[in-house]
């Protein structure tokens, strides 16, 4: 035991942290990448400003360590050369730092942390240069199987899946940060302890998703708050690859949650999104996962600032819909869906104990997962349900990350 | 074919006086700026490997943009690696696992580089020495390289690996551990010196194995025409995916496990749905649609040389047609659903 603290303190607090200078200029990618290598816990490879040609993807493996730029519109990664590797960055260990720099176009994904505990992108710019494109990558700012992951002031455009994706993690705080052109603006997907707040997210197809999906090693996404963050305009038209999950969100969808438990969406500017304002849904497709359960349920939307939404929705019968409802559809959609069948199992699901106060909402009350919206049975809700949920703590990242995430 | 060609290499004369492989050096905590210091070879070139190495094969191997892979084992004198039903063999401390790539050439053969797996006090460490135009000297290279190769006409843009794409593949859970030396992948005959013999029978009679049951399950071979289709293709999602595509693997965190020991058919690929696969996903559904190789992920990615879609993401420039042609066939044996 006092050996493990030894290790810890070891590890919080390393006796001699180094700063290895990396310049832009011949050789980037073999001077950059060694000195990612060779990086010692503590020390910072500190990136002069100026544009690195990259010809393969950068990875860093060495726990505790901070990259920093020198400023993200002054360094700049470029993979435009790229010829190898699905990521930019890939950062695969503990308690790392990155900040002030930006990634340009990646042949696949930006920057991604596996496994990365106590991760933090800090003003970053993750950027594909050409505008909405379905060659673009994937995902931007990509941690995965992750706890304690700080995003804040970072920057994404042009991704072809979504900007800002938190995938399969926990305790995460996405702060003051800017999604636009990107499919989706900003996803917490599959992930726990999530507070998303003070982030634009404009011109994506979608601005924030909260989804969780079957058949992965985390799932039940719940405790989810969403709040004083500005989505407007999200009026690009869907370019994914169709398959993925996001291929399925409708162009000028503003905030959609998807088979999650306990989310707060309250606070929020919602205004120019020509499909629904905030969406409910259910996850759709056929799954085999026993243990996974599709609807959304304990969700809260209240005072939440709607401007113009819902005037031209994209889903298929969705014109439809909101012609019934007087043109266009109001601030809160819910696809009604309360009970799903277990996979080989019985039936289950139950009330889904929204608390919406932003109405009226539209109920499809499509009942059964699985339904078309074509047999869609809408009804406008105009009174709010009596239920209190309470709100989610608020996410707490350790004191040493947020010490190491705010250092210049 | 390519066993018989690791014994004529291995049959040359030597001139040079053999020197005990160092095996302090192995475990210092630096790798050696060069091949030659470790004494693994005999020779400048590393043709003749030293006493104590064991040159092996697997059933199955990764395909490595069609490169020829020479490989050995070496462990201390007395030590010897335990047999386990699952997994790598438990190898002791001082194992260095070596391996070879190599393509023709006009001047019969030409090494690119010779990876080490080298098992110290506190586990597996890999490292890579890339051999010079001469084919004299092998230096370490620990941020990776590209080196043009020609391969039966088509150029191909060789990656030797960076020390974290070797730790990439070889990670299981937190650990780096090899990937091949499976007692199963080793269950086959290898061609000796001394004539043919089954590679666990061998490693058992000389020492390097203790604990191997006389029935050991087999990795079926992947281009065996006699083997199972099924068992075949399996082999081959094993050895070419499953290194990240298991739970404890790199991509633990896709849903996707393609290892042998798995039973899932959902696991496995079959009607599941892509996560975050992005533009990889090829506009397609599903990673194996029963059926039909054409609307099937996995196969669309196997095709891709491009970053971003390709899989494996690194490892490989070119389309191992060969395997594609296996994959694909499986599919296109499944009934469809």
């Amino acid at each position: 035991m006092i050996r493990l603290l030894i290790v810890a303190a070891v590890a919080i607090v390393p006796a001699g942290a180094r700063t290895i200078a990396v310049a832009a200029g011949a050789e980037a990618q073999e001077r950059l990448q060694t000195a990612l290598i060779d990086a010692q816990p503590g020390d910072t490879v500190k990136l002069a400003a100026g544009r690195y040609a990259l010809t393969e993807g950068l990875s860093l493996d060495v726990a505790g360590v901070t990259i920093a730029g020198a400023g993200a519109d002054q360094t700049i990664l470029s993979f435009d050369g790229q010829k190898g590797e699905g990521e930019g960055l890939l950062v695969t260990s503990r308690d790392v730092t990155l900040r002030d720099f930006a990634v340009e176009n990646a042949r696949g994904n930006g920057i991604k942390g596996k496994a990365s505990d106590g991760i933090s992108f800090v003003r970053l710019r993750v950027v594909w240069t050409g505008g909405p494109k379905a060659t673009n990558g994937a995902y931007g700012v990509y941690p995965v199987s992750s706890t304690n992951v700080l995003i804040d002031r970072v920057e994404v455009r042009g991704a072809s899946d979504a900007g800002i994706y938190v995938g399969q993690s926990k305790n995460i705080v996405l702060r003051d940060s800017h999604a636009e052109g990107n499919v989706a603006g900003i996803e917490i997907e599959n992930s726990y302890n999530a507070d998303v707040f003070g982030n634009t997210a404009t011109h994506n197809t979608g601005g924030i998703l909260v989804f969780d999906l079957p058949g992965l090693p985390q799932m039940g996404g719940h405790s989810v708050r969403v709040f004083k963050n500005k989505v407007i305009a999200n009026d690009t038209p869907n370019f994914a690859a169709a398959g993925n999950i996001v291929a399925q969100v409708p162009t000028g969808t503003g905030i959609m949650v998807m088979a999650n438990r306990d989310v707060h969406v309250f606070d929020n500017d919602i205004d120019g999104n020509g499909g629904a304002g905030v969406m409910l849904v259910s996850y759709q497709a056929s799954f085999t996962d026993a243990t996974y359960n599709p609807l959304p349920r304990e969700v809260a939307v209240r005072g939440n600032r709607f401007g113009r939404n819902g005037f031209a929705p994209a889903f298929p019968g969705g014109k439809e819909l909101a012609g019934a409802v007087g043109g266009t559809l109001p601030p809160v959609m819910w696809d009604g869906v309360t009970g799903y069948t277990v996979p080989g199992g019985a039936a289950a699901g139950g009330e889904a104990r929204l608390a919406v106060n932003d109405l009226p909402m539209l109920d499809l009350g499509l009942k059964m997962q699985g339904t078309p919206v074509s047999a869609a049975k809408p009804q406008l809700v105009r009174v709010a349900a009596a239920v209190t949920l309470p709100e989610p703590a608020a996410v707490v990242l350790p004191a040493a990350q947020l010490a190491r995430a705010a250092a210049r | 074919m390519r066993r018989l060609a690791a014994l004529a290499l291995l049959t040359l004369a030597g001139l040079a006086p053999p020197q005990p492989v160092d095996e302090a050096l192995l475990l210092a905590a630096d790798p050696a700026p060069t091949l030659a210091a470790y004494h693994l070879f005999a020779d400048a070139g590393a043709r003749q490997p030293a006493a104590g190495l064991t040159p092996y094969a697997l059933n199955t191997p990764l395909f490595s943009d069609y490169a020829t892979k020479y490989r050995f084992v070496f462990m201390p004198k007395g030590r010897a690696a335990a047999y386990t039903a699952t997994g790598v063999v438990e190898f002791p401390v001082g194992t260095v696992l070596v391996k070879t790539f190599a393509y023709p050439a006009a001047s019969g053969e030409r090494f690119i580089e010779t990876r080490l797996l080298i098992r110290k006090g506190d586990g597996w460490v890999p490292n890579t020495y890339v051999w010079n135009a001469e084919q004299s000297e092998a230096v370490l290279k620990r941020a990776g390289a590209r080196m043009a190769v020609s391969y039966q006409g088509r150029a191909i843009d060789y990656a030797v690996p960076n020390v974290n794409q070797c730790k990439q593949c070889h990670l299981t859970g937190t650990t780096v551990t090899p990937i091949g030396p499976k007692a199963r992948n080793l269950n086959g005959d290898f061609a000796y010196a001394a004539g043919p013999e089954n590679q666990l029978a061998h490693w058992t009679r000389t020492g390097l194995l203790t604990g191997a049951p006389a029935q050991v399950p087999a990795t079926p071979v992947w281009d065996d025409a006699h083997a199972s289709l099924d068992g075949r293709a399996r082999a081959y999602l094993d050895s070419n995916c499953a290194h990240c595509h298991s739970r404890k693997g790199f991509a633990s965190n896709s849903g996707l496990y393609l290892d042998l020991e798995e039973t899932v058919p959902a696991a496995l690929g079959v009607g599941k749905r892509p996560v975050a696969a992005g533009r990889g996903s090829g506009g397609l559904q599903f990673a194996i649609a029963p059926g039909e190789p054409d609307a099937s992920i996995i196969v669309h990615r196997m095709e891709s040389t491009e970053p971003g879609v390709m899989m494996p993401q690194f490892g490989r420039t070119v389309t191992h047609a060969e395997g594609v042609a296996l994959i694909r066939a499986w599919i296109a044996a499944m009934p469809k659903q």
